[in-house]
């Protein structure tokens, strides 16, 4: 199993859809097929469309507002000694996380091929969030799948979802969280898949799913390669880019530019959720070694039991608390090219004190994950390795677990 | 293919009828009682589908699922499915059985291992819900090799080209689908249009037996008389929940609304 140089990681599938030739693939139901391919010859015309892509531009950069700021968390850096730590602000993007970018391309590519409906999972919520907000944009009737145990964790942005118009359809079934969003989306899209375009909310899914919402959040490492010229007039030597892994689909959005540097160069740490810390469920499926299995569509690292039936998960972040993850991070680990590890419920809540302790800066309970590994390995690495957290999501949709957690508004 | 499936077809053809087929979820609600279940349904239904539940079922709908994680609650395991298709062979050897289920289970069991089992289990065939033509020609010619029909689905989104390459790669029986929907879906074509669909399938090939399932219940199985085969699931499933929460047999109840589908379609 080899990385290719100078293509695009979303494009390295072979032609059923596999990367590495084990991950990935498409396994849908018959009904599916015809859409799936529909969907597949669309996008391929529409990202050589120039037009299309200047349309994608315009709204990134005025709809979005690309691009989203490097700043160096200088207190948080003095504080632990060792390496710089940055944070590239990705919650600074229209709707306060990295999912507006796949929501938006998915607006625009339902619209160019004349759907008027659009249909989304979500498990934090803000897939959702972002979904409804590109709908109202653009005109579109919107219903989000969420997960009966995810609506009440995450209120904030279901209420952000029914203000822009969006019908959030609550999921009842198995563990009430994204796995079965996602399951509950792809049956409604099923039965209705000759009106309605579906977008699925992460590097998950069926490989054209994995493909769209790579190609879309690329954007963060465009923005990040450009912004790291300018700070220290070139790459360089020591990059350590670290970001939180559930889909995977900001960690592919951080990382695709520097796919093709040597590892000794920028190396890439994807953190998972370990779960609570004396739990034995986590959502770490490939720091903690999960087998392959076919779930949503996709042969992926899945936490399933010997029987192939998927199992729960629990983490406290719900953007993360999903047992699958994206076909190209397997790529990634098989390759060597990543490494993966996770952060617990604890170490990701004690990250995100000790950063909005230092720094003017609000992560969400998902990329506080990430934050946890830098605050780990910072001290033990020297001055000029720059460590570069992507800080993909904002606390304000974590308010009550965080009030319920550490007592503070 | 001189199946015990493709001889089922031919059997209720001379008696100018479609075959009934049956689906239940191995373990609904328990091993003991899903067995009694198929064992006393079969006496009504031509050919009996039984699923093996997984508890992530992309295309199923409330009542299926409702089924499977009934089954999967209760301990149902993958060797216990085979274990109750061998034991229904045993009394009712000239009875073809499908098994219907999700790839994952087939895959983390192994592929060859998996129909080694089903050889032994005398299972007739397998669906294989989450793995469409072209990505199932290497599985389905290794069902062949065992002597094992692998069933092909066709859906009302299925094109003019698809069509021809998975009826000339399938075996002795195409599974069509109604209608856009999971199972279970209340039934939105009109019978004349997925007739139409179906007309098409047949004409393609006049050999292949065409069964149609999704939205079938006893409202609407005699408007599709006309098909070689019809499929029931989701409403049997119903069935069993319901007799299940009345605290009522679920053997009788099951067994007479099979009896009742089949008078229809005499």
């Amino acid at each position: 199993m080899k990385l290719k140089k100078k293509i695009p990681l979303i494009d390295q599938h072979d032609g059923y859809g596999f990367w590495g030739g084990k991950f990935g693939g498409s396994f849908i139901p018959e009904t599916l097929k015809k859409p799936v391919e529909d969907l597949t010859r669309e996008f391929s015309k529409l990202r050589n469309n120039k037009k299309f892509l200047k349309k994608r531009d315009y709204y990134f950069k005025n709809y979005i507002g690309s691009p989203t700021s490097l700043v160096k968390l200088e207190n948080l850096s003095n504080h632990l000694g060792g390496a710089q730590i940055w944070a590239k602000v990705v919650s600074e993007a229209n709707g306060g996380a990295h999912k507006i970018y796949n929501a938006t391309v998915h607006a625009l590519i339902c619209k160019a091929m004349g759907k008027k409906y659009i249909v989304g999972d979500t498990g934090a919520g803000y897939a959702g969030k972002m979904l409804s907000m590109a709908a109202k944009k653009f005109g579109l009737k919107c219903k989000i799948f969420m997960g009966a145990k995810d609506i009440k964790r995450q209120k904030p942005n279901c209420d952000a979802m029914r203000k822009n118009g969006a019908e959030i359809v609550p999921v009842y079934s198995g563990s009430q969280t994204l796995v079965d969003a996602v399951s509950e989306c792809m049956r409604y899209w099923v039965s209705n898949c000759d009106t309605t375009h579906m977008c699925v909310g992460s590097t998950v899914g069926p490989n054209i799913f994995v493909k769209i919402c790579g190609w879309s959040t690329a954007q963060i490492s465009r923005e990040l390669k450009i912004q790291i010229k300018q700070e220290f007039k070139k790459i360089p030597k020591k990059i350590k880019l670290i970001n939180c892994v559930g889909g995977g689909s900001s960690a592919y959005g951080f990382w695709s530019e520097f796919i093709d540097f040597d590892k000794s160069q920028v190396e890439l740490v994807g953190v998972e959720a370990g779960g609570p810390r004396k739990s034995k469920l986590h959502a770490a499926p490939l720091s903690r070694n999960a087998k392959i299995g076919i779930l949503h569509g996709a042969a992926s690292y899945v936490c399933q039991n010997n029987e192939g039936q998927i199992n729960e998960t629990e983490s406290i972040s719900a953007g993360l608390d999903y047992p699958g993850v994206s076909p190209i991070h397997c790529f990634l680990k098989d390759t060597k090219r990543a490494r993966y590890t996770y952060a617990t419920d604890e170490e990701a809540l004690k990250a995100h004190v000790m950063v909005t302790k230092f720094e003017k800066l609000n992560p969400s309970l998902e990329p506080s994950h990430a934050f946890a590994e830098a605050i780990k390995i910072a001290p033990k690495l020297k001055k000029d390795t720059i460590i570069i957290v992507n800080s993909c999501g904002d606390a304000k949709k974590d308010r009550d677990i965080l009030k319920d957690r550490l007592g503070k508004n | 293919m001189n199946s015990l499936i493709s001889k089922t077809f031919s059997d209720v053809k001379k008696e100018n009828r479609p075959a009934l087929l049956t689906y239940i979820v191995a373990g609904d609600n328990t091993k003991k009682k899903s067995l009694e279940i198929l064992k006393s349904i079969s006496n009504h239904a031509d050919i009996c589908e039984l699923g093996f539940p997984h508890n992530t079922p992309i295309a199923d709908g409330g009542q299926i699922q409702t089924s499977a994680y009934r089954a999967i609650k209760n301990g149902i395991k993958i060797n216990d499915v085979f274990s109750i298709s061998k034991s229904f062979k045993k009394i009712k050897k000239n009875k073809p059985i499908i098994l219907m289920g999700y790839y994952n289970m087939i895959y983390q069991y192994n592929e060859n291992k998996f129909l080694e089992k089903c050889k032994k289990s005398k299972v007739d065939g397998l669906i294989v819900v989450d793995l469409p033509y072209p990505e199932n020609r290497n599985f389905a010619s290794k069902c062949k090799k065992k002597g094992i029909n692998f069933i092909q689905l066709v859906s009302p989104t299925t094109s003019q080209i698809r069509l021809k390459k998975i009826i000339e790669d399938s075996h002795d029986m195409i599974y069509y689908i109604s209608m856009l929907s999971t199972t279970g879906g209340k039934l939105k074509s009109s019978p004349k249009k997925i007739l139409e669909k179906y007309n098409k399938i047949k004409k393609q090939n006049k050999s292949k037996n065409v069964v149609i399932g999704f939205g079938i219940t006893e409202k609407t199985i005699q408007s599709l008389k006309k098909a070689d085969g019809l499929v029931v699931g989701s409403a049997i499933c119903k069935e069993i929940s319901k007799s299940i929460k009345k605290r009522q047999n679920a053997v009788t109840n099951v067994t007479n609304i099979v009896k009742r589908l089949k008078n229809k379609i005499l």
